[in-house]
């Protein structure tokens, strides 16, 4: 790819990505609300949302949280970017893990014992999901020879095939990114107070839209992480990522809160022990 | 600004604060949210944090203990906001009005913009109370839009 064209991939992605996740957002939401029993609101909820918290005053409680927030943001969208143009696996994931602690360390430098809590559970959070991940780009890497996205997406057999306990142990961090019950624990992804709500309490007006951006480009990062396991051709990935995602809503609607240390056993001992035999496996037949 | 003004119209977001009600009033504002009334259709969301509020939804009369506590959640919501009063109590203070220990309805204590009453509230008034208040969200949102005045004089 020349330069010209790299640049006006990452633009694409960078305009194109919030209005598929607020698309997918708003499906979300009306798919809980008929799980529920309800109607729920319109499909372009989460877009007015948005836009409404633009629109409001901006009240600033210290300037660290601001900067915290543009590195959530910053972060979360560079991130995607890098795997959308075909990246080294190993620099996106770094990158996501940072816009994690940047929304943590965001939380924890006000002085609210909300914000506060919200922030350590982030910490436990990112401690359950971040050595899944990390274990399932070294699993890519064992089946594929490579970290480069562009490997990925050029060979034929798919990634699933080589690497189906790998791929379950995504779904979980799927959950927790999402922050879906079982796992929505230091923010809560529908209307919740105080500590549910978690990192973003101290949050509002424009950041908060910010903050809500950050996790769309997030979300976005995840479906085209698991998309990649059928990358030739894509559009089974597209297709597996989408039914991946329907199934968070209804994980999300039959599943209660739990606490952070049952996220934390199960992400480590399911999750991590999941990828381990994956990688034993893969390491037995190559080797 | 058109899409900003539908925006706001379409996603207000409740602070629901019960300053001394029977909560007969209360138990009606979580009606609303059940899925029989279903108030996300409008987009109306719960949320339990001021910072992220635009509707601030009072039940009760308001006395000296609390009446700190409301003014403190009212100013920590960004503009524009705006405040209904639920139930006889908190319009006027009710059968409470003459009471010593009571403030005598929620507008002695913060302005108020919409009155819902009954006692206690039923639930298709507070929505009908909310979607008034939305006509006036829109209009203080469009003069803050006009003035942008950093910050309003608090109460």
């Amino acid at each position: 790819m020349g330069i010209g064209m790299t640049m006006a991939v990452a633009v694409a992605t960078l305009v194109l990505a919030p209005i598929v996740a607020g698309v997918l957002n708003g499906i979300d939401r009306r798919f809980t609300a008929r799980l529920q029993g309800r109607v729920g609101p319109p499909l372009a909820q989460p877009f007015y949302d948005v836009i409404k918290l633009l629109g409001k005053e901006l009240i600033v409680v210290n300037r660290l949280q601001l900067i915290w927030a543009w590195g959530f943001f910053g972060f979360a969208a560079a991130s995607l970017v890098l795997l959308i143009l075909g990246g080294d696996l190993l620099v996106v994931v770094f990158s996501v893990g940072f816009a994690a602690v940047c929304l943590a360390l965001g939380a924890l430098s006000v002085k609210s014992p909300y914000s506060y809590l919200g922030g350590i559970r982030e910490l436990w959070q990112m401690l359950s999901y971040e050595p899944i991940l990390l274990a399932s780009v070294v699993g890519i890497y064992l089946a594929k020879g490579s970290f480069l996205v562009d490997v990925i997406l050029k060979d034929s057999w798919p990634l699933i095939a080589q690497l189906p306990l790998v791929f379950i142990a995504l779904l979980l961090v799927l959950t927790i990114k999402m922050r879906k019950s079982p796992f929505d624990i230091s923010t809560s992804h529908h209307a919740h107070q105080e500590i549910v709500k978690g990192v973003t309490t101290e949050y509002s007006g424009p950041y908060l839209a910010l903050i809500e951006l950050g996790h769309w480009y997030e979300l976005m990062f995840m479906l085209t992480l698991i998309a990649l396991f059928w990358a030739n051709p894509i559009w089974i990935g597209i297709l597996i990522a989408l039914i991946c995602f329907l199934l968070e809503m209804i994980v999300d609607v039959t599943w209660a809160r739990m606490t952070w240390r049952w996220m934390l056993r199960v992400s480590l001992a399911v999750g991590l022990a999941l990828v381990g035999v994956n990688l034993a496996i893969l390491t037995f037949f190559n080797g | 600004m058109s899409i900003l003004r539908t925006s706001r119209i379409k996603s207000p977001w409740l602070l629901h604060f019960d300053s001394g009600s029977c909560n007969g009033c209360d138990i009606e504002v979580l009606a609303c949210l059940t899925p029989l009334y279903d108030i996300e259709r409008f987009g109306i969301v719960n949320q339990g944090n001021p910072k992220h509020a635009d509707i601030l939804l009072v039940t009760g009369s308001g006395n000296p203990r609390n009446a700190r506590v409301l003014k403190n959640l009212y100013n920590q919501m960004p503009d524009p906001k705006v405040v209904v009063a639920i139930g006889a109590c908190g319009c006027s203070g009710g059968i409470f009005r003459d009471a010593f220990n009571t403030l005598g309805g929620i507008d002695n204590i913060i302005p108020v913009d919409v009155y819902v009453p009954g006692c206690a509230s039923r639930p298709e008034a507070i929505i009908d109370g909310v979607v008034k208040a939305l006509g006036k969200l829109a209009e203080k949102g469009a003069a803050m839009d006009r003035k942008k005045v950093p910050q309003e004089a608090k109460v």
